[in-house]
């Protein structure tokens, strides 16, 4: 199985994985913290993953505005 | 043993996202009905906008500001699209390209105006020069340059991508400091006043993860590699750490900031605090402001130095 992970964008071949939830246990990835795509297809949790299966793990957080700020309340550019 | 698999919770088809916080599963089309409801709702709930009101929605090209604009237009509302160039190497140059690809996909109008073009500095020039964080510089700038451009353009209210994780991880490091000030500004619609235009988040009642989904869903080619100045900040801190609190109890992360909603946002807005400094307009840009010159003129200024 062809693994695609970002953040940073790189592979791994793995082998004895059956399914999107053993996938994402075995590489200690939080199942809110990303979506599974196989092939062009959303997957869900319970999926099961084909031996030669391309699998996609694309993280969700993104961030940027400093989070003990008002940057991500909105309240303008006062100070 | 036979695997059952997940069922659409409307029409009992083939799932294609689990959402543990409402014990639901859906397919792609009641998936996508699900996310303009919870915008309807939002929009409906705080009296965000009016029927048909023009909207101008910032987008960094992101998965969150694209699904913004899209769900935006989806519910009948004339948007035009606002893109903030931050300078920041070739993040920067992909990032535009998604926002373009988006618009022009869609017919869509689609602003761009350049920091360094413009104002003459990029983001980690400033954060270099000022001794900010890339991300504290950007925030500033971005605050000062969305309202400048809504106001320009004719806009009365500027749409932003914030969605429930940020809105949660936002509250989160306000209440680690008890930052009342930023607590009471922190709302999904604030109004305009003093040479604000109103601020809107449609987003704040779906998550992030539903939001990668939406546009995966909804063909949305959107950036999907993470700015390069903001790997490991605070904020980023606090979702892992939402997250991880969300894995074990579904319903957390919407439980926290709806309730901050519901019971708290109230309440501080009663509160006697130390009251609102005067606004007016800043010598160097005109934008409002409570000093003689405001924070981005000056950010420039040394930025330019």
């Amino acid at each position: 199985m062809r693994v695609l992970l970002r953040n940073p964008r790189r592979e791994l071949d793995l082998e004895g994985i059956t399914s999107v939830a053993t996938l994402l246990h075995h590489l200690d990835l939080n199942p809110e913290s990303v979506l599974v795509i196989v092939g062009d297809e959303l997957v869900t949790n319970d999926a099961p993953l084909a031996p030669d299966a391309t699998v996609e793990i694309r993280p969700v957080i993104s961030g940027g505005a400093d989070g003990a700020t008002a940057a991500g309340s909105g309240g303008g550019d006062v100070s | 043993m036979t695997r059952v698999p997940m069922k659409c919770r409307v029409c009992r088809g083939p799932a294609v996202i689990d959402l543990k916080r409402h014990n639901a599963n859906f397919c792609r089309e009641h998936f996508v009905a699900y996310c303009e409801e919870q915008v309807r709702r939002a929009i409906h709930h705080f009296r965000m906008l009016e029927p048909g009101e023009r909207v101008l929605v910032a987008v960094s090209g992101g998965k969150d500001s694209l699904a913004c604009w899209d769900l935006l237009v989806r519910l009948g509302y004339a948007v035009e699209g606002f893109y903030l160039g931050l300078g920041i190497d070739t993040y920067s140059d992909d990032s535009l390209a998604a926002a373009t690809r988006f618009a022009d996909a869609r017919g869509l109008t689609l602003h761009v105006v350049d920091l360094e073009t413009t104002h003459g500095f990029t983001i980690p020039v400033a954060a270099g020069a000022t001794h900010r964080s890339p991300c504290g510089a950007c925030g500033l700038s971005k605050r000062h340059e969305f309202n400048r451009v809504a106001r320009d353009l004719g806009f009365g209210v500027l749409a932003t991508g914030h969605n429930l994780d940020d809105e949660a991880a936002v509250l989160l490091g306000n209440v680690l400091r008890w930052e009342t000030d930023y607590l009471a500004r922190q709302h999904p619609c604030l109004p305009a006043e003093g040479g604000f235009v109103r601020k809107i988040k449609p987003l704040y009642r779906l998550g992030e993860r539903e939001m990668a989904a939406y546009c995966i869903l909804e063909g949305i080619d959107y950036q999907v590699d993470e700015c390069p100045m903001a790997a490991g900040n605070r904020h980023i801190g606090f979702k892992e750490t939402l997250n991880d609190l969300e894995r074990r109890s579904p319903g957390s992360k919407a439980a926290f900031l709806f309730g901050f909603l519901d019971r708290m946002a109230p309440l501080l807005a009663q509160a006697d605090g130390p009251g609102d400094a005067e606004v007016h307009a800043c010598a160097g840009c005109g934008e409002p402001t409570t000093g003689d010159v405001c924070a981005f003129c000056r950010l420039r200024d040394k930025a330019r130095a």
